[in-house]
Protein backbone atom coordinates (compact mmCIF):
# COMPACT_ATOMS: atom_id res chain seq x y z
CA UNK A 1 0.00 0.00 0.00
CA UNK A 2 1.45 3.40 -0.86
CA UNK A 3 2.23 5.57 2.12
CA UNK A 4 0.20 8.58 1.14
CA UNK A 5 -0.65 9.42 4.72
CA UNK A 6 0.58 12.31 6.79
CA UNK A 7 3.73 11.25 8.70
CA UNK A 8 3.10 11.16 12.46
CA UNK A 9 5.78 11.44 15.14
CA UNK A 10 6.03 10.92 18.89
CA UNK A 11 7.07 14.13 20.65
CA UNK A 12 6.18 13.47 24.29
CA UNK A 13 5.92 10.57 26.75
CA UNK A 14 4.51 10.26 30.25
CA UNK A 15 3.82 7.30 32.51
CA UNK A 16 3.04 5.98 35.94
CA UNK A 17 3.92 2.30 36.28
CA UNK A 18 4.77 -0.40 38.82
CA UNK A 19 8.47 0.37 38.33
CA UNK A 20 8.44 4.15 38.23
CA UNK A 21 6.37 7.28 38.81
CA UNK A 22 7.34 8.70 35.42
CA UNK A 23 8.69 7.70 32.02
CA UNK A 24 12.38 8.12 32.85
CA UNK A 25 12.35 6.09 36.06
CA UNK A 26 10.24 3.41 34.37
CA UNK A 27 12.78 3.18 31.57
CA UNK A 28 15.70 2.99 34.00
CA UNK A 29 13.98 0.18 35.93
CA UNK A 30 13.23 -1.78 32.75
CA UNK A 31 16.86 -1.54 31.65
CA UNK A 32 18.02 -2.62 35.11
CA UNK A 33 15.63 -5.59 35.15
CA UNK A 34 13.88 -4.42 38.33
CA UNK A 35 10.56 -6.04 39.11
CA UNK A 36 7.53 -4.10 40.37
CA UNK A 37 5.72 -7.23 41.55
CA UNK A 38 5.29 -7.44 45.31
CA UNK A 39 3.10 -8.89 48.05
CA UNK A 40 -0.22 -7.07 48.35
CA UNK A 41 -0.92 -5.78 51.85
CA UNK A 42 -4.62 -4.88 51.77
CA UNK A 43 -6.90 -6.58 54.31
CA UNK A 44 -8.85 -8.49 51.66
CA UNK A 45 -5.69 -10.29 50.54
CA UNK A 46 -6.12 -12.86 53.31
CA UNK A 47 -9.12 -14.38 51.46
CA UNK A 48 -7.75 -13.89 47.94
CA UNK A 49 -6.62 -16.75 45.71
CA UNK A 50 -3.68 -14.52 44.65
CA UNK A 51 -1.72 -12.35 47.08
CA UNK A 52 0.75 -10.59 44.80
CA UNK A 53 0.43 -7.81 42.26
CA UNK A 54 2.22 -4.89 40.66
CA UNK A 55 0.76 -1.63 42.03
CA UNK A 56 2.07 1.66 40.69
CA UNK A 57 5.38 2.64 42.28
CA UNK A 58 4.11 6.10 43.25
CA UNK A 59 0.59 6.55 44.66
CA UNK A 60 -1.15 8.91 42.19
CA UNK A 61 -3.43 10.30 44.90
CA UNK A 62 -0.34 11.73 46.57
CA UNK A 63 0.92 13.38 43.39
CA UNK A 64 -2.28 15.26 42.56
CA UNK A 65 -3.78 18.01 44.73
CA UNK A 66 -6.07 16.40 47.34
CA UNK A 67 -9.32 17.87 46.05
CA UNK A 68 -8.57 16.85 42.47
CA UNK A 69 -7.54 13.34 43.52
CA UNK A 70 -10.83 12.71 45.38
CA UNK A 71 -12.85 13.59 42.27
CA UNK A 72 -11.01 11.06 40.07
CA UNK A 73 -10.96 7.29 40.03
CA UNK A 74 -7.45 5.90 40.47
CA UNK A 75 -7.33 5.01 36.76
CA UNK A 76 -8.03 8.65 35.82
CA UNK A 77 -5.51 9.90 38.37
CA UNK A 78 -2.84 7.82 36.63
CA UNK A 79 -3.89 9.11 33.20
CA UNK A 80 -3.84 12.73 34.29
CA UNK A 81 -0.36 12.41 35.78
CA UNK A 82 0.93 10.71 32.63
CA UNK A 83 -0.74 13.30 30.38
CA UNK A 84 0.82 16.20 32.28
CA UNK A 85 4.24 14.61 31.99
CA UNK A 86 3.86 13.84 28.28
CA UNK A 87 2.59 17.34 27.55
CA UNK A 88 5.53 18.94 29.36
CA UNK A 89 7.93 16.43 27.79
CA UNK A 90 6.84 17.60 24.36
CA UNK A 91 7.68 21.17 25.32
CA UNK A 92 4.12 22.34 26.00
CA UNK A 93 2.85 24.12 29.08
CA UNK A 94 -0.68 24.83 30.28
CA UNK A 95 -3.91 24.61 28.31
CA UNK A 96 -3.71 24.39 24.53
CA UNK A 97 -4.61 28.04 23.93
CA UNK A 98 -2.01 29.17 26.47
CA UNK A 99 0.80 27.25 24.79
CA UNK A 100 0.15 28.11 21.15
CA UNK A 101 -1.81 24.96 20.23
CA UNK A 102 -5.16 25.35 18.47
CA UNK A 103 -7.68 23.61 20.80
CA UNK A 104 -9.82 22.68 17.78
CA UNK A 105 -6.84 20.72 16.39
CA UNK A 106 -6.02 18.89 19.65
CA UNK A 107 -7.52 15.46 20.37
CA UNK A 108 -7.32 12.93 23.19
CA UNK A 109 -7.66 9.15 22.90
CA UNK A 110 -7.24 7.47 26.27
CA UNK A 111 -8.27 3.88 26.73
CA UNK A 112 -9.23 1.78 29.69
CA UNK A 113 -10.12 -1.88 29.54
CA UNK A 114 -12.42 -1.93 32.57
CA UNK A 115 -12.94 1.66 33.72
CA UNK A 116 -13.45 3.10 37.20
CA UNK A 117 -13.84 -0.16 39.05
CA UNK A 118 -12.75 1.14 42.46
CA UNK A 119 -15.38 3.89 42.23
CA UNK A 120 -18.09 1.52 41.03
CA UNK A 121 -17.54 -1.13 43.67
CA UNK A 122 -16.73 1.35 46.43
CA UNK A 123 -20.04 3.14 45.87
CA UNK A 124 -21.89 -0.16 45.70
CA UNK A 125 -20.44 -1.06 49.09
CA UNK A 126 -21.69 2.31 50.41
CA UNK A 127 -25.13 1.69 48.92
CA UNK A 128 -25.44 -1.71 50.57
CA UNK A 129 -24.10 -0.53 53.90
CA UNK A 130 -25.67 2.94 54.25
CA UNK A 131 -28.34 3.35 51.56
CA UNK A 132 -28.70 5.38 48.40
CA UNK A 133 -27.95 8.77 49.97
CA UNK A 134 -24.33 7.70 50.46
CA UNK A 135 -23.74 7.09 46.74
CA UNK A 136 -21.53 9.91 45.50
CA UNK A 137 -23.00 12.37 43.01
CA UNK A 138 -19.62 12.06 41.30
CA UNK A 139 -19.83 8.27 40.96
CA UNK A 140 -20.87 8.26 37.30
CA UNK A 141 -18.34 10.82 36.04
CA UNK A 142 -15.70 8.92 38.00
CA UNK A 143 -16.55 5.36 36.95
CA UNK A 144 -17.37 5.85 33.26
CA UNK A 145 -14.61 4.36 31.09
CA UNK A 146 -14.19 7.64 29.20
CA UNK A 147 -13.46 9.51 32.42
CA UNK A 148 -9.65 9.41 32.01
CA UNK A 149 -9.91 10.68 28.41
CA UNK A 150 -12.45 13.33 29.37
CA UNK A 151 -10.35 14.60 32.26
CA UNK A 152 -7.20 14.78 30.12
CA UNK A 153 -9.24 16.64 27.50
CA UNK A 154 -10.52 19.10 30.12
CA UNK A 155 -7.05 19.64 31.50
CA UNK A 156 -5.44 20.32 28.11
CA UNK A 157 -8.45 21.99 26.43
CA UNK A 158 -8.85 19.43 23.64
CA UNK A 159 -11.72 20.21 21.26
CA UNK A 160 -10.97 18.03 18.23
CA UNK A 161 -12.55 15.04 19.96
CA UNK A 162 -11.99 12.94 23.07
CA UNK A 163 -12.29 9.19 22.59
CA UNK A 164 -12.05 5.93 24.54
CA UNK A 165 -11.48 2.68 22.67
CA UNK A 166 -12.20 -0.39 24.76
CA UNK A 167 -10.61 -3.64 23.66
CA UNK A 168 -9.51 -5.29 26.90
CA UNK A 169 -5.73 -5.67 27.07
CA UNK A 170 -5.06 -4.14 23.67
CA UNK A 171 -6.97 -0.93 24.55
CA UNK A 172 -3.88 1.20 25.20
CA UNK A 173 -2.32 0.30 21.86
CA UNK A 174 -5.63 0.73 20.06
CA UNK A 175 -5.84 4.26 21.47
CA UNK A 176 -2.45 5.08 19.95
CA UNK A 177 -3.60 3.60 16.62
CA UNK A 178 -6.74 5.80 16.74
CA UNK A 179 -4.59 8.81 17.53
CA UNK A 180 -2.58 8.03 14.41
CA UNK A 181 -5.81 7.85 12.39
CA UNK A 182 -7.06 11.16 13.77
CA UNK A 183 -3.95 12.94 12.58
CA UNK A 184 -3.71 11.14 9.24
CA UNK A 185 -7.33 11.85 8.44
CA UNK A 186 -6.84 15.54 9.12
CA UNK A 187 -9.11 15.69 12.17
CA UNK A 188 -6.28 16.83 14.46
CA UNK A 189 -2.68 18.04 14.33
CA UNK A 190 -1.81 16.76 17.77
CA UNK A 191 -3.32 13.95 19.84
CA UNK A 192 -2.57 12.86 23.40
CA UNK A 193 -3.07 9.08 23.27
CA UNK A 194 -2.53 6.05 25.47
CA UNK A 195 -4.15 3.95 28.14
CA UNK A 196 -4.62 3.48 31.85
CA UNK A 197 -5.93 0.90 34.29
CA UNK A 198 -6.16 0.47 38.06
CA UNK A 199 -8.10 -2.61 39.12
CA UNK A 200 -6.03 -4.28 41.80
CA UNK A 201 -9.14 -5.24 43.74
CA UNK A 202 -10.40 -8.58 45.08
CA UNK A 203 -13.15 -8.92 42.46
CA UNK A 204 -11.04 -8.86 39.26
CA UNK A 205 -8.32 -10.88 40.97
CA UNK A 206 -10.84 -13.58 41.88
CA UNK A 207 -12.34 -13.43 38.38
CA UNK A 208 -9.02 -13.66 36.54
CA UNK A 209 -7.86 -16.38 38.93
CA UNK A 210 -11.04 -18.38 38.29
CA UNK A 211 -10.35 -18.10 34.56
CA UNK A 212 -6.97 -19.73 35.29
CA UNK A 213 -5.30 -16.63 33.81
CA UNK A 214 -3.30 -15.59 36.88
CA UNK A 215 -0.31 -17.31 38.34
CA UNK A 216 -1.19 -18.43 41.85
CA UNK A 217 2.39 -18.70 43.02
CA UNK A 218 3.26 -16.27 45.76
CA UNK A 219 6.43 -17.66 47.29
CA UNK A 220 8.78 -15.30 45.41
CA UNK A 221 6.80 -12.36 43.91
CA UNK A 222 9.50 -11.01 41.62
CA UNK A 223 9.93 -14.43 40.00
CA UNK A 224 6.26 -15.13 39.21
CA UNK A 225 5.85 -13.25 35.91
CA UNK A 226 8.03 -15.29 33.52
CA UNK A 227 7.10 -14.76 29.85
CA UNK A 228 8.50 -17.41 27.48
CA UNK A 229 9.99 -19.42 30.35
CA UNK A 230 9.02 -23.08 30.36
CA UNK A 231 7.77 -22.74 33.95
CA UNK A 232 5.37 -19.84 33.22
CA UNK A 233 1.89 -20.40 34.61
CA UNK A 234 -0.08 -17.17 34.23
CA UNK A 235 0.11 -13.41 34.53
CA UNK A 236 0.45 -11.02 37.46
CA UNK A 237 -2.09 -8.20 37.68
CA UNK A 238 -0.56 -4.73 37.62
CA UNK A 239 -1.80 -1.15 37.36
CA UNK A 240 -0.54 1.92 35.54
CA UNK A 241 -0.64 3.74 32.27
CA UNK A 242 1.19 5.85 29.74
CA UNK A 243 0.27 8.64 27.38
CA UNK A 244 1.97 9.80 24.20
CA UNK A 245 1.95 13.15 22.47
CA UNK A 246 1.45 12.25 18.80
CA UNK A 247 1.83 14.97 16.24
CA UNK A 248 1.92 15.39 12.49
CA UNK A 249 5.57 15.65 11.50
CA UNK A 250 4.79 18.99 9.90
CA UNK A 251 3.24 20.40 13.07
CA UNK A 252 6.11 19.12 15.20
CA UNK A 253 8.68 20.62 12.87
CA UNK A 254 6.90 23.97 12.73
CA UNK A 255 7.12 24.37 16.51
CA UNK A 256 10.61 22.91 16.74
CA UNK A 257 9.56 19.93 18.85
CA UNK A 258 11.98 17.15 19.75
CA UNK A 259 11.02 13.93 17.96
CA UNK A 260 11.56 10.51 19.60
CA UNK A 261 10.53 8.36 16.65
CA UNK A 262 7.96 8.15 13.87
CA UNK A 263 4.76 6.20 14.53
CA UNK A 264 4.98 4.58 11.12
CA UNK A 265 1.86 2.45 11.17
CA UNK A 266 -0.65 0.30 12.98
CA UNK A 267 -2.24 -3.04 12.25
CA UNK A 268 -5.44 -4.31 13.82
CA UNK A 269 -7.25 -7.60 13.42
CA UNK A 270 -9.70 -9.79 15.31
CA UNK A 271 -9.52 -13.53 15.85
CA UNK A 272 -13.24 -14.38 15.66
CA UNK A 273 -12.24 -17.52 17.51
CA UNK A 274 -12.94 -17.45 21.28
CA UNK A 275 -13.87 -14.82 23.86
CA UNK A 276 -10.80 -15.40 26.03
CA UNK A 277 -8.33 -17.66 24.22
CA UNK A 278 -5.96 -16.75 21.41
CA UNK A 279 -6.44 -18.37 18.03
CA UNK A 280 -3.83 -21.17 18.38
CA UNK A 281 -2.41 -20.96 14.85
CA UNK A 282 -1.62 -17.28 15.29
CA UNK A 283 -3.68 -16.24 12.24
CA UNK A 284 -5.05 -13.06 13.82
CA UNK A 285 -1.67 -11.95 15.14
CA UNK A 286 -0.05 -12.62 11.76
CA UNK A 287 -2.69 -10.50 10.06
CA UNK A 288 -2.21 -7.59 12.46
CA UNK A 289 1.57 -7.79 12.08
CA UNK A 290 1.41 -7.77 8.29
CA UNK A 291 -1.06 -4.88 8.33
CA UNK A 292 1.23 -2.87 10.60
CA UNK A 293 4.18 -3.45 8.27
CA UNK A 294 2.14 -2.53 5.18
CA UNK A 295 0.63 0.50 6.88
CA UNK A 296 4.07 1.69 7.87
CA UNK A 297 5.61 1.09 4.45
CA UNK A 298 7.98 -1.40 6.07
CA UNK A 299 9.52 -4.67 4.93
CA UNK A 300 10.03 -7.48 7.44
CA UNK A 301 13.80 -6.92 7.27
CA UNK A 302 13.37 -3.31 8.48
CA UNK A 303 12.25 -4.69 11.87
CA UNK A 304 15.12 -4.68 14.35
CA UNK A 305 13.15 -5.36 17.52
CA UNK A 306 9.78 -6.64 18.75
CA UNK A 307 8.25 -5.77 22.12
CA UNK A 308 6.00 -8.74 22.77
CA UNK A 309 2.62 -8.90 24.50
CA UNK A 310 3.78 -12.09 26.25
CA UNK A 311 1.62 -12.21 29.35
CA UNK A 312 3.34 -15.29 30.80
CA UNK A 313 0.38 -17.60 30.15
CA UNK A 314 1.33 -20.97 28.62
CA UNK A 315 -1.01 -20.72 25.60
CA UNK A 316 -0.77 -16.99 24.88
CA UNK A 317 3.02 -16.79 24.73
CA UNK A 318 3.19 -19.86 22.48
CA UNK A 319 0.60 -18.47 20.04
CA UNK A 320 2.34 -15.11 19.79
CA UNK A 321 5.72 -16.73 19.19
CA UNK A 322 4.26 -19.01 16.53
CA UNK A 323 2.73 -16.03 14.71
CA UNK A 324 6.04 -14.16 14.74
CA UNK A 325 7.94 -17.21 13.43
CA UNK A 326 5.42 -17.50 10.61
CA UNK A 327 5.55 -13.82 9.62
CA UNK A 328 9.33 -13.43 9.75
CA UNK A 329 10.41 -16.99 8.87
CA UNK A 330 14.05 -17.83 9.58
CA UNK A 331 14.83 -14.12 9.99
CA UNK A 332 13.07 -14.17 13.39
CA UNK A 333 16.21 -15.65 14.95
CA UNK A 334 18.01 -12.36 14.27
CA UNK A 335 15.34 -10.09 15.80
CA UNK A 336 15.79 -9.48 19.54
CA UNK A 337 12.48 -9.51 21.40
CA UNK A 338 11.56 -8.57 24.95
CA UNK A 339 8.61 -8.92 27.33
CA UNK A 340 8.16 -6.06 29.84
CA UNK A 341 5.40 -7.92 31.69
CA UNK A 342 8.19 -9.94 33.31
CA UNK A 343 8.82 -6.79 35.40
CA UNK A 344 5.59 -4.76 35.41
CA UNK A 345 2.98 -7.51 35.28
CA UNK A 346 -0.11 -7.05 33.13
CA UNK A 347 -1.58 -3.54 33.16
CA UNK A 348 -4.66 -4.54 31.09
CA UNK A 349 -5.85 -1.31 29.40
CA UNK A 350 -2.57 0.37 30.34
CA UNK A 351 -0.37 -2.45 29.05
CA UNK A 352 -0.21 -1.57 25.36
CA UNK A 353 0.56 2.08 26.06
CA UNK A 354 3.30 1.44 28.63
CA UNK A 355 4.90 -1.23 26.48
CA UNK A 356 4.62 0.93 23.36
CA UNK A 357 6.47 3.59 25.35
CA UNK A 358 9.20 1.04 26.12
CA UNK A 359 9.36 0.29 22.38
CA UNK A 360 9.77 3.99 21.53
CA UNK A 361 12.53 4.40 24.12
CA UNK A 362 14.23 1.22 22.88
CA UNK A 363 14.55 2.78 19.42
CA UNK A 364 15.40 6.20 20.82
CA UNK A 365 18.19 4.97 23.10
CA UNK A 366 19.25 1.96 20.99
CA UNK A 367 18.87 -0.43 23.94
CA UNK A 368 16.53 -3.40 24.32
CA UNK A 369 15.49 -3.95 27.95
CA UNK A 370 15.85 -7.51 29.22
CA UNK A 371 13.10 -10.02 29.98
CA UNK A 372 13.64 -11.20 33.53
CA UNK A 373 12.89 -14.65 34.96
CA UNK A 374 13.86 -16.36 31.73
CA UNK A 375 15.69 -19.25 33.37
CA UNK A 376 14.77 -21.90 30.79
CA UNK A 377 13.43 -20.66 27.47
CA UNK A 378 10.49 -22.87 26.45
CA UNK A 379 11.76 -24.82 23.43
CA UNK A 380 8.47 -24.18 21.62
CA UNK A 381 9.06 -20.43 21.56
CA UNK A 382 11.96 -20.19 19.13
CA UNK A 383 12.59 -16.45 19.63
CA UNK A 384 15.74 -14.53 20.54
CA UNK A 385 14.51 -13.25 23.90
CA UNK A 386 16.87 -10.66 25.40
CA UNK A 387 17.73 -11.52 29.01
CA UNK A 388 20.70 -11.10 31.34
CA UNK A 389 20.78 -7.33 30.80
CA UNK A 390 19.99 -4.89 28.00
CA UNK A 391 21.17 -5.41 24.45
CA UNK A 392 22.36 -2.73 22.04
CA UNK A 393 20.47 -2.12 18.81
CA UNK A 394 22.16 -1.15 15.56
CA UNK A 395 22.29 2.40 14.20
CA UNK A 396 20.38 3.89 11.30
CA UNK A 397 16.79 3.79 10.15
CA UNK A 398 15.27 0.78 11.83
CA UNK A 399 11.81 -0.17 12.96
CA UNK A 400 10.36 -1.84 16.04
CA UNK A 401 6.97 -3.43 16.65
CA UNK A 402 4.83 -3.46 19.77
CA UNK A 403 2.24 -6.19 20.20
CA UNK A 404 -0.92 -6.06 22.30
CA UNK A 405 -3.78 -8.55 22.34
CA UNK A 406 -7.01 -8.57 24.30
CA UNK A 407 -9.81 -10.85 25.47
CA UNK A 408 -12.36 -10.83 22.68
CA UNK A 409 -9.69 -11.66 20.14
CA UNK A 410 -8.40 -8.12 19.57
CA UNK A 411 -4.92 -7.83 18.05
CA UNK A 412 -3.06 -4.53 17.75
CA UNK A 413 0.46 -4.12 16.41
CA UNK A 414 2.13 -0.71 16.35
CA UNK A 415 5.14 0.00 14.12
CA UNK A 416 7.65 2.67 15.14
CA UNK A 417 10.60 3.78 13.04
CA UNK A 418 13.74 5.70 13.81
CA UNK A 419 14.21 8.27 11.03
CA UNK B 1 -26.65 21.20 70.58
CA UNK B 2 -24.33 22.94 68.20
CA UNK B 3 -24.10 26.75 68.22
CA UNK B 4 -24.17 28.78 65.01
CA UNK B 5 -20.43 29.22 65.39
CA UNK B 6 -19.88 25.45 65.66
CA UNK B 7 -22.07 24.78 62.65
CA UNK B 8 -20.13 27.34 60.59
CA UNK B 9 -16.83 25.76 61.61
CA UNK B 10 -18.09 22.28 60.78
CA UNK B 11 -19.47 23.40 57.44
CA UNK B 12 -16.20 25.14 56.59
CA UNK B 13 -14.33 21.88 57.26
CA UNK B 14 -16.67 19.99 54.92
CA UNK B 15 -16.36 22.59 52.17
CA UNK B 16 -12.59 22.56 52.50
CA UNK B 17 -12.44 18.76 52.31
CA UNK B 18 -14.61 18.65 49.18
CA UNK B 19 -13.51 21.73 47.26
CA UNK B 20 -10.17 22.79 48.67
CA UNK B 21 -11.52 26.28 49.47
CA UNK B 22 -9.68 27.47 52.64
CA UNK B 23 -11.94 27.06 55.68
CA UNK B 24 -11.35 30.69 56.63
CA UNK B 25 -13.01 31.80 53.38
CA UNK B 26 -16.25 30.06 54.27
CA UNK B 27 -18.18 32.96 55.85
CA UNK B 28 -21.89 33.46 56.52
CA UNK B 29 -22.38 35.97 53.70
CA UNK B 30 -20.65 33.87 51.02
CA UNK B 31 -22.67 32.42 48.16
CA UNK B 32 -21.90 28.74 47.51
CA UNK B 33 -21.93 29.16 43.72
CA UNK B 34 -20.79 32.75 43.16
CA UNK B 35 -18.18 33.14 45.91
CA UNK B 36 -17.02 29.61 46.69
CA UNK B 37 -17.34 28.21 43.14
CA UNK B 38 -19.16 25.08 44.31
CA UNK B 39 -20.94 23.33 41.43
CA UNK B 40 -24.17 21.35 41.76
CA UNK B 41 -22.38 18.00 42.19
CA UNK B 42 -20.10 19.30 44.92
CA UNK B 43 -23.09 20.98 46.61
CA UNK B 44 -24.74 17.55 46.96
CA UNK B 45 -21.52 16.29 48.54
CA UNK B 46 -21.53 19.23 50.96
CA UNK B 47 -25.16 18.55 51.88
CA UNK B 48 -24.56 14.84 52.50
CA UNK B 49 -21.48 15.73 54.57
CA UNK B 50 -23.53 18.19 56.61
CA UNK B 51 -26.34 15.69 57.15
CA UNK B 52 -23.84 13.23 58.53
CA UNK B 53 -21.95 15.69 60.68
CA UNK B 54 -24.97 17.41 62.25
CA UNK B 55 -27.45 14.54 62.26
CA UNK B 56 -30.04 16.45 60.20
CA UNK B 57 -32.01 15.81 57.01
CA UNK B 58 -31.73 18.33 54.19
CA UNK B 59 -34.33 17.37 51.56
CA UNK B 60 -33.36 17.78 47.91
CA UNK B 61 -36.05 20.45 47.45
CA UNK B 62 -34.47 22.49 50.19
CA UNK B 63 -30.97 22.54 48.70
CA UNK B 64 -31.86 25.19 46.12
CA UNK B 65 -32.85 27.57 48.92
CA UNK B 66 -29.41 27.35 50.51
CA UNK B 67 -27.77 30.11 48.50
CA UNK B 68 -25.34 31.31 51.13
CA UNK B 69 -23.37 29.68 53.89
CA UNK B 70 -25.57 31.64 56.33
CA UNK B 71 -28.68 30.03 54.81
CA UNK B 72 -27.18 26.60 55.42
CA UNK B 73 -26.16 27.40 58.99
CA UNK B 74 -29.68 28.66 59.79
CA UNK B 75 -31.31 25.64 58.18
CA UNK B 76 -29.07 23.18 60.00
CA UNK B 77 -29.62 25.00 63.30
CA UNK B 78 -33.41 24.86 62.90
CA UNK B 79 -33.39 21.27 61.69
CA UNK B 80 -31.19 20.03 64.51
CA UNK B 81 -32.85 17.34 66.60
CA UNK B 82 -32.79 19.34 69.84
CA UNK B 83 -34.01 22.57 68.22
Amino acid sequence: MPRSQVPVVVTGLGASTPVGGDAASTWDSLLAGRSGVRPLTEEWVADSPVRIGAPVAVDPSEVLPRVQARRLDRSAQIALIAAREAWADSGLEGKASETGIDPDRLGVVCASGIGGLHTLLGNYDQLLAHGSRKVSPLAIPMLMPNSPAANVGLELQARAGVHTPVSACSSGSEAIAYGLDMIRSGRADIVVAGGTEAVIHPLPIAAFANMMALSKRDDDPTAVSRPFDKDRDGFVLGEGGALFVLESAEHAEARGARVYVELAGAGMSSDAHHIAQPEPDGIGVMAATRKALDDGGLQPNDVAHINCHATSTPVGDAAEALALRKVFGDAISGIPVTAPKSMIGHLLGGAGAVEAMATVLTLHHGLVPPTINLDHLDEQIGLDVVHDGPRKLGNGSIAALNNAFGFGGHNVVLAFRRP
Amino acid sequence: MASNEEILTGLAEIVNEITGVPAADVQLDKSFTDDLDIDSLSMIEVVVGAEEKFGVKIPEDEVKNLATVGDAVTYIKNASPEA
